[in-house]
């Protein structure tokens, strides 16, 4: 019996053991929440920058945590269901206490996400290139503006190529079309006529482009150069690309020019037909910086197969770990309010071979970068914005947010500040 | 493409070697060259842009491989000396070739060489450049290449180069070519006379197609009135004959889509249209077709890629009988307790969709896999003004060819014979002996082996993800509603009559609601006629 009981006591410690060491490992770490769809749709893109993140708060503990503390990420699932990021996004507050959050991918998720977070006052870093049109007090927008994308590249083949004519394609969602209202009103503003802009949009997924690739062959035949502009979402860019290297529009009769294909886009392509087909991005692969080389070499060695790319948003997320990372020390404390007040400002390496800073509109500098599409499925740089370029959260060229702008420092505080009518709060951020 | 690729490369290095019998010299000796050559490594393409415009003025062997390498992208500079080479990769390392002889010199790592990256403008302006250069080459092929590049470049400073190697020609067909490239030369160029110029507007009239349109229509807006009187004249007779091409066009897009949409649905049609399964997961058994072609070119690539272009044809037979054994296995395992209750079955075989999807996604990584398209699926021709593709021409064949091999299966054999007698009258038919449950898995693998098929085909045109069946699901059960269930010919009438209208809405309407609109005509069709285009008669349709 004597021996029963001694077990059972051992077993009691034991259990009260773990149990302090537990809660005393709980408040040793500093919880870090991962965001991003592991299954469904969105899992093709979003795997990689769970990943990515992992990579880097382990990276972040071997240079010996944080505030002395360690990083412990926590990584849900939000399956490509938009509604279940809010769900997701409140469980990772609520029950598991992160103190930051890096995720999303499409607006839509980050659009259903924003209410949580404002309610909870959490923080989300956000690093994907999107619409702009919105300035939120607890997100940081790490990926890029439209002005720090589309606009660059419009100007590189309007100036460098000669293009006069413009076809704008998009899939048929908030990210292309307002990107497409900004470019049209900008290309108008740029002296384009009305009949040298076609506008088209495709169904998520399109696999057909028979019609829509002759159409474009036909439209480019008006005897200006012609150039696509595509703001074709992932997934549709493989048929899409097929379909021109099969009626044999090259690159040098009417180049298309991607804001949504990377490196990982170009994985499921044989290239080949594509070289000279351009991307806006603020990071390529090829880029020969040794922060570049260094971090390729990590991510190979993380992820254990030296076959896999970098992209664009896992730099942009590389970029707001970091940030967020230098925000904490500076404030000495994971505490949202004292880090979204010591981020604004705080400057960090980039990928590229300069620095990026976090801006009061809570958008980063970066450069922009256009490459053309090479046989081996990576991009050759072919131009770079000689400075960096601030992020814009409202863009200059829609007439019902030209007015506004977002600065988040003290006494200001204001995400959409009509300048027109010295009031906060001009339009919603929806 | 591999196997292209570097027989590609074998025949460049042929070809450069047999350009250059003479032993190589250094490609330094030639100081002119020097200050050119070292404009090229830089940032600058203005720059670059005259170098290469430089370069090409050049009398020196090592101007044509030079060029040609440059504007292939394949130029590389070794770091330790600054001399140039055509380079090839080599996993990490650089295989360095000589220039003119196509010599291997060393292999070096990717740290000790620069390649010269050249953008769109730079790859057209040494296209133009080669072209001249090339026009008087010894070998037909080079000769007719130039002439192509002449005439669609049409730079004014080609011309005399053009008109000596025109009166030079012997062969006919080049010298129409460079004849039509001196024409489309001539009209935009104000200073020829204007009789030259007249005559080059009814040479390329007479040319007609899109290309000869668009110069035409260049030069309509010509400050001489008789030339844009006359080229704006051409420009519409010609625009005239290609809108009835255009109409051939809409055809033969819509019989493509419809032969997509058919190869879908045709599995669908026997499980479903046969069976009255419910089959939510038809999309993911295509999916796992495309997977095994997948597959199966990873084992050629890595060990036998000379069989690359019979990689199709082998996938085939497996996917068909991977996919089989897939559906027999859904069959027995979940189906064959829910027939009769499809409420039930629709929710299993969706659950079974998803579960099939994330298996895919975590065996195969949720990113898009490169399934590539064997040569003889690659490119087009053209017909008349209409551009076919090799890979919708092949399927639309092979979606043919599915139909007709299943239609005699189900109509003239005895298994067939056996599976309608089962859908028809499952007691009558299990009275008189048959295996119902036998036949029953049966037909399930055949339809889910038909889809196996479908993903061999789509695995050519779309993205190989796991997501690839879900695009496909909805649009197979309105081929099949639409067509009239339990009938294969319906999926047939029913498949490239979507894909027609569908072809004809969309320049009109966009893609967007051209799919809408489809879907609502199908919506009030099926008001109307609910048992599709052509119903089953008999009893088997009273149940």
């Amino acid at each position: 019996m004597t021996a029963k009981k001694v077990i059972g006591a051992a077993l009691a410690g034991l259990v009260g053991y773990v149990g302090a060491s537990a809660v005393a490992l709980a408040q040793d770490t500093i919880k870090v929440g991962v965001l991003h769809s592991l299954s469904g749709t969105m899992a093709i893109s979003e795997t990689t920058l769970k990943d990515a993140m992992l990579m880097l708060i382990e990276e972040q503990n071997k240079k010996g945590g944080l505030l002395g503390k360690q990083l412990e990420p926590v990584v849900v699932d939000p399956a490509s269901d938009w509604p279940l990021f809010a769900e997701k996004a409140r469980e990772l507050i609520e029950v598991e206490e992160v103190d930051v959050v890096f995720g999303c991918w499409t607006s839509v998720s980050r659009k259903s996400v924003l209410p949580v977070f404002e309610e909870l006052n959490s923080l989300l870093f956000y690093p994907v290139q999107y619409e702009g049109e919105e300035s939120q007090r607890n997100v940081f927008y790490t990926g890029a503006a439209p002005n720090q994308q589309a606009i660059p590249a419009v100007d590189y083949l309007a100036e460098v190529e000669g293009v006069e004519r413009w076809v704008l394609a998009g899939t048929d969602y908030v990210y292309p079309r307002t990107t497409n209202k900004i470019l049209e009103t900008y290309l108008k503003a740029k002296g384009v006529a009305d009949e040298d802009i076609m506008i088209n949009y495709t169904p998520f997924g399109h696999s057909d482009w028979q019609t829509i690739v002759a159409d474009i062959k036909e439209f480019g035949s008006a005897g200006k150069k012609t150039a696509v502009v595509s703001t074709i979402n992932g997934d549709a860019n493989v048929p899409f690309y097929k379909e021109l290297g099969n009626q044999g529009i090259e690159a040098s009769d009417i180049p298309v020019v991607a804001f949504s294909v990377g490196e990982e886009e170009l994985a499921g392509i044989d290239t080949a037909p594509l070289v000279g087909h351009l991307a806006a991005w603020n990071y390529f692969m090829s880029v020969p910086t040794p922060e570049n080389d260094a971090f390729i070499e990590a991510w190979h060695e993380f992820i254990g197969d030296d076959a896999r790319v970098t992209n664009d948003p896992m730099e942009a997320h590389y970029i707001g770990f970091n940030m967020w990372a230098q925000a904490v020390e500076k404030a000495g404390t994971t505490d949202p309010d004292a880090v979204i007040d010591s981020i604004i400002g705080v400057s960090v390496p980039n990928l590229t071979g300069g620095y990026s800073a976090m801006m009061p509109n809570h958008h980063i500098t970066k450069p922009v970068l256009i490459g053309e599409i090479q046989d081996d499925g990576q991009f050759a740089t072919v131009y770079e914005t000689p400075g960096l370029v601030v992020g814009d959260a409202w863009s200059d060229f829609l007439p019902d947010s030209k007015d506004l702008i977002s600065d988040w420092r003290k006494p200001m505080e204001c995400g959409n500040f009509n300048t027109a009518t010295g009031k906060c709060g001009g339009m919603t951020s929806e | 493409m591999r196997t292209a690729f570097l027989s590609l490369a074998a025949m460049m290095l042929l070809f450069l070697a047999a350009l250059s019998p003479l032993p190589a010299a250094a490609q330094s000796d030639n100081p002119a060259l020097a200050p050119h050559l070292a404009a090229l490594d830089s940032r600058d393409f203005a720059a670059k842009g005259r170098a290469v415009e430089a370069i090409a003025q050049l009398d020196d062997p090592v101007v044509v491989p030079l060029l040609r390498t440059l504007g292939a992208g394949d130029l590389y500079r070794r770091k330790s000396d600054g001399l140039f080479f055509r380079a090839e990769r080599d996993g990490r390392d650089y295989k360095l070739f000589d220039l003119q002889s196509g010599d291997l010199v060393e292999t070096l790592s990717g740290s000790a060489v620069t390649r010269i990256i050249v953008n769109n403008s730079m790859r057209g302006q040494i296209d133009a450049l080669l072209g001249s250069l090339t026009l008087r080459a010894d070998d037909p092929a080079q000769r007719l290449a130039a002439a192509r590049t002449i005439f669609e470049e049409r730079d004014p400073a080609t011309l005399p180069a053009l008109e000596s190697a025109i009166a030079a020609e012997d062969d006919d067909d080049i010298r129409a070519l460079m004849e039509t490239a001196r024409a489309a030369i001539l009209v935009a160029d104000d200073g020829a006379l204007t009789e030259s110029r007249l005559e080059a507007v009814s040479v390329l009239r007479a040319m007609g197609g899109r290309e000869a349109m668009v110069i035409l229509k260049g030069a309509s807006g010509d400050e001489a009135p008789a030339i844009a009187e006359a080229a704006a004249e051409g420009a519409a007779a010609i625009e005239q004959t290609m809108q009835l091409w255009g109409l051939g066009q809409n055809v033969w897009y819509g019989l493509s889509l419809g032969s997509v949409l058919l190869l879908a649905a045709i599995g669908l049609a026997i499980t479903f249209g046969v069976m009255g399964v419910i089959n939510m997961a038809h999309g993911e058994l295509v999916m796992l077709g495309a997977y095994t072609t997948f597959a199966v070119q990873e084992v050629i690539r890595n060990s036998a890629p000379w069989l690359f272009d019979y990689s199709l044809l082998i996938a085939a037979p497996l996917a068909f009988a991977v996919v089989g054994l897939a559906g027999v296995a859904i069959e027995r395992g979940v189906v064959r307790f829910l027939y009769g209750r499809p409420l039930e079955t629709l929710l299993a075989t969706w659950g079974i969709s998803l579960i099939l999807q994330q298996a895919v996604r975590s065996i195969f990584g949720p990113t898009n896999k490169e399934v590539g398209n064997p040569s003889w699926m690659t490119g087009g021709f053209e017909l008349g003004y209409l551009t076919i593709t090799y890979n919708r021409l092949w399927i639309l064949v092979f979606a043919l060819a599915v139909f007709a091999g299943l239609l005699a299966l189900l109509k003239k054999t005895p298994a067939g014979l056996q599976m309608r007698a089962v859908t028809q009258n499952r007691a009558m038919a299990s009275d008189l002996g048959v295996k119902s449950g036998f036949v029953d898995a049966m037909t399930f693998g055949l339809g889910a082996g038909v889809a196996g098929l479908a993903g061999v085909a789509l695995s050519q045109i779309d993205n190989v993800s796991p997501n690839l069946g879900q695009g496909y699901i909805v649009d197979s059960f309105m081929v099949v509603v639409f067509g009239g269930a339990g009938n294969l010919w319906g999926a047939l009438a029913g498949a490239f009559t979507l894909g027609i209208a569908n072809k004809f809405l969309e320049p009109f309407s966009g893609a967007v609601l051209a799919k809408v609109l489809v879907l609502v005509f199908i919506i009030i069709f099926i008001q109307k006629r609910p048992r599709g285009l052509f119903p089953v008669k008999g009893r088997a349709a009273e149940n």
